[in-house]
C-alpha cells in the first residue's frame, strides 16, 4: 500500500512542485512545474517497490495525469516533455563541462543566435566575460565548427538596434594593460553618462561613441570608467538595460553572474533563464571568479549558493553542480 | 618574388662597425648605409641591430633617425624594422601622426594579410603602444569611416573556400541597392556594405562581386567610382580592390603615388619597403604592363638623391654603386 508521503516524494522527484507563482498552463490550473533535474534515488526507491495498484492510485491522484474519455489515466504530454528536459539537464551539463572551453563558447553563441533576442544576453556574456585570448579561441573554434566567422553570423542574424554593439563585442581583441589614462577615463565616463541620461530620446547602444568606448577599450580602462561613473552618478547595478548588462559583464562580472544565477533559481523562471544555471556554473567553475561569484551571491542574497542549489535542484544534476562549485575550495 | 638582393654570407659585427663609421665625423656616409642595409634581409637586419646595440650600447634606429632626414630617413627607418613590427608602426603613424587618419594604410594593413597575420600585427601593436589597434582607429575616426575601418581591422575572417550561392546572390542585390539606390551617385546607406565587406570570407565576397557584375552589368568598383572627394566611397573601392587582388591593388598604389602631382613619397616608400622581400618583382611586371615603362625608370625620374638610391637598391638595382 503506497503511503501519501511516498506520493509526495515521487511528485517532487519528478521536479513537480505546487507553488503559488509557477508558470500557469492554460487548462490545467493545478499544474505547476518548477525545480531542476530529477531525483533519481527517490524515483528508484519508490517506483522500484510499488505494486501495479500503487502506481494506478498514483496516476489517479497525480496532477501529472489526466483522465481520458476511454477510461484510462494518461500522462500529460506537456509533463512528459517537461520531464524529458529535466532528465537531460545532467547530460547537458556533463557534455558542456567536458567540452573544450573554446568549443563551449562557440556553441553557446551559435545557440543564442538561433534562440533570438531573448538570448542576446548570452552573446554579451560570452563576449564580455572572457579574456581576449579566450574569446579569440572561441572565434577559432567557431570557424571550425560552423564554417563561418562569429562576426558574420552575428551581423547577419541580428538586424535591430543591437547589431552594432553585439558585432563590436564579439569582434573585440582588447588590450589588457593595467595602466589607464585618467583624462580619457573622465571624458569617456562623461560621454556614457550623457548617453544614458538621454536614453529616452536615443537608445544609448545606437550612440557611436558609446559603442566605440564599450567595444574597443580595454577592461582596466572600462573598470576605471565604471568606478568614475559611480562617483559622478548612481551606479549601473540596478539598470536592466543592455548597456548596463554589458558594462557589468565587462567590469563586475561576479555581480552579473550572481544576478543571473539568482534569477535562474527563482520559482517560476522560464527555460531561458533556468538554462543559465548550467551555463554559468559549468563555464566559471574552473575560473578564478567562481569564488568571487559565490561570495557576491552570499552577500546579495544572504544564503550560500550551495545551500540554494541544494534546496531547489534535484538528484544527480544537483550533485554535479555542487561538486563543480566546490572545486578549488 | 622578392627584388631584394642580399648576400648569404655576412657578418653582423662588421656591418655594425661599418655603419658606425658611416655616422662618424662631418655629415653621414649615406652610400655605405644604403649599400649595407639595402642588401640585407629581415633576419640579417635584426642581427645587425643586435650587434650594434651590443657593441656600441646604442639603438641603431635612434641613431639613424638622428643622422638621416626626410623621405630617405623614413624609408630606411621603416626598412630596418622587423616586418611585423613595421606593419604596426606604419599603422600607428597613419592613425596618430596625420591630422586625419590615412585610411589607405589601415586598409592595406588589414586586407593584404591572412587572419593570423593580422592578429600578429595587432598583438605587436598592443605590445608597442599599450593600446589596441582597434581603440586607436576608433578614437581617431568618425562616422561611417570609423565603423568601416574598425570593423575591417577587428574581424577574424573565416578563410575556407566554401561559398553559399544564395547568400552571395542576395548580398549582391543588397549591395546594389545601397550603392545605387541613393540617387545622384550618393550611397543610400552604409550599414549593409560595411557588414558584408567586413565580415564575409574572401571566397564568399569574390562570389558576391561576381554576382554583382552579372546582375547590374557593371563591376562593383565601377559603381562606386564617383567623386574622389567622397572619402568613404573611395575607401570602399580601395577595400574591394584590395580584397579582389592585393598585389594588383598595391601596384596601383605605387602607380598613383608616382602619377600624382609631386610624388607621394610615403605611399611609394611604404609599398616598396613592405614588398621588397615578398613580391615586388611581380608588381614591377604589372607596372610595366600597365604603363609601358619600368618601375625603376619611373622611380629614377621622379625621385632624387639618397632616397632615390635607396629605393632603387631595394628594387634590385646594382647600377648605382
Amino acid at each position: 500500500m503506497a503511503l501519501s508521503h511516498e506520493f509526495q516524494a515521487l511528485t517532487k522527484s519528478f521536479s513537480g512542485v505546487r507553488v503559488a507563482n509557477a508558470p500557469f498552463i492554460i487548462g490545467f490550473p493545478d499544474l505547476h512545474f518548477g525545480g531542476f533535474g530529477v531525483d533519481e534515488k527517490s524515483m528508484i526507491s519508490v517506483l522500484g517497490k510499488w505494486h501495479k495498484d500503487d502506481i494506478k492510485s498514483y496516476r489517479k491522484e497525480s496532477p501529472h495525469f489526466v483522465q481520458d474519455d476511454r477510461l484510462f489515466e494518461k500522462w500529460l504530454d506537456l509533463h512528459v516533455a517537461f520531464l524529458k528536459r529535466e532528465f537531460l539537464r545532467l547530460k547537458n551539463a556533463v557534455v558542456l563541462w567536458t567540452m573544450h572551453p573554446w568549443e563551449r563558447d562557440a556553441r553557446l553563441i551559435k545557440e543564442a543566435l538561433i534562440d533570438g533576442p531573448q538570448a542576446y544576453g548570452v552573446i554579451i556574456e560570452v563576449a564580455c566575460t572572457r579574456s581576449s585570448e579566450e574569446l579569440l579561441g572561441a572565434r577559432r573554434a567557431y570557424h571550425s565548427l560552423f564554417d563561418h566567422s562569429i562576426e558574420e553570423d552575428v551581423a547577419y542574424h541580428i538586424n535591430d538596434s543591437h547589431r552594432k554593439l553585439l558585432v563590436g563585442l564579439v569582434s573585440s581583441y582588447r588590450h589588457e594593460r593595467p595602466k589607464v589614462h585618467e583624462e580619457i577615463v573622465k571624458s569617456e565616463a562623461k560621454i556614457l553618462f550623457a548617453a544614458i541620461k538621454n536614453a529616452d530620446k536615443k537608445n544609448p547602444i545606437e550612440d557611436e561613441e558609446v559603442v566605440r568606448i564599450v567595444t574597443t577599450r580595454g577592461k582596466p580602462h572600462l573598470k576605471a570608467i565604471f568606478k568614475h561613473y559611480k562617483e559622478i552618478n548612481e551606479d549601473l547595478h540596478d539598470d536592466e538595460s543592455i548597456l548596463a548588462k554589458t558594462m557589468q559583464c565587462l567590469c563586475t562580472p561576479q555581480t552579473y553572474f550572481s544576478k543571473v544565477l539568482d534569477a535562474s533559481l527563482r520559482q517560476g523562471a522560464d527555460e531561458n533563464t533556468k538554462e543559465a544555471l548550467t551555463r554559468v556554473i559549468v563555464t566559471r567553475a574552473d575560473e578564478e571568479d567562481m569564488k568571487e561569484i559565490k561570495e557576491e551571491y552570499h552577500k546579495q542574497h544572504g544564503v550560500s549558493l550551495s545551500k540554494k542549489i541544494d534546496d531547489v535542484v534535484n538528484g544527480n544534476f544537483k550533485d554535479f553542480l555542487l561538486a563543480l562549485i566546490a572545486r578549488g575550495d | 618574388m622578392a627584388t631584394l638582393l642580399a648576400p648569404e654570407d655576412f657578418s653582423p659585427g662588421e656591418d655594425a662597425m661599418a655603419l658606425k663609421k658611416a655616422f662618424k665625423g662631418w655629415g653621414t656616409d649615406e652610400k655605405t648605409i644604403i649599400w649595407i642595409l639595402g642588401h640585407r634581409n629581415a633576419d640579417q637586419r635584426k642581427q645587425i641591430r643586435l650587434a650594434y646595440q651590443e657593441i656600441y650600447l646604442e639603438d641603431l634606429i635612434k641613431k639613424l633617425k638622428y643622422e638621416l632626414s626626410g623621405d630617405f630617413e623614413r624609408a630606411v627607418c621603416h626598412w630596418i624594422l622587423d616586418p611585423v613590427e613595421r606593419e604596426a608602426v606604419l599603422a600607428y603613424e597613419a592613425i596618430i601622426k596625420n591630422y586625419r587618419s590615412d585610411y589607405r594604410v589601415i586598409l592595406e594593413t588589414a586586407l593584404t594579410k591572412s587572419a593570423e597575420e593580422l592578429l600578429t600585427v595587432k598583438r605587436t601593436y598592443q605590445f608597442l603602444y599599450k593600446r589596441s589597434l582597434e581603440e586607436d582607429v576608433a578614437s581617431h575616426t568618425a562616422g561611417d569611416m570609423r565603423k568601416f575601418l574598425v570593423a575591417v581591422v577587428s574581424v577574424y575572417r573565416y578563410e575556407g573556400e566554401e561559398i553559399e550561392e544564395e547568400v552571395a546572390h542576395s548580398e549582391a542585390n543588397i549591395l546594389g541597392d545601397e550603392i545605387q539606390g541613393g540617387g545622384g551617385g550618393a550611397l543610400k546607406g552604409a550599414e549593409e556594405i560595411i557588414r558584408i565587406l567586413s565580415t564575409r570570407s574572401r571566397a564568399q565576397l569574390l562570389a558576391t562581386f561576381n554576382y554583382y557584375k552579372q546582375i547590374h552589368g557593371t563591376s562593383i568598383t565601377k559603381s562606386l567610382d564617383g567623386d574622389p572627394a567622397d572619402e568613404f566611397s573611395e575607401a570602399l573601392r580601395a577595400a574591394i580592390q584590395c580584397i579582389k587582388n592585393p598585389k594588383r591593388y598595391l601596384q596601383k598604389v605605387v602607380r598613383n603615388s608616382i602619377n600624382r602631382v609631386g610624388t607621394e613619397e610615403d605611399a611609394l616608400s611604404r609599398v616598396i619597403v613592405t614588398r621588397a622581400e615578398k613580391d615586388l618583382k611581380e608588381m614591377k611586371d604589372v607596372y610595366l604592363e600597365k604603363t609601358g615603362r619600368s618601375l625603376d625608370d619611373a622611380v629614377a625620374s621622379e625621385t632624387t638623391g639618397d632616397y632615390k638610391a635607396f629605393l632603387l637598391t631595394l628594387l634590385g638595382n646594382q647600377d648605382y654603386f
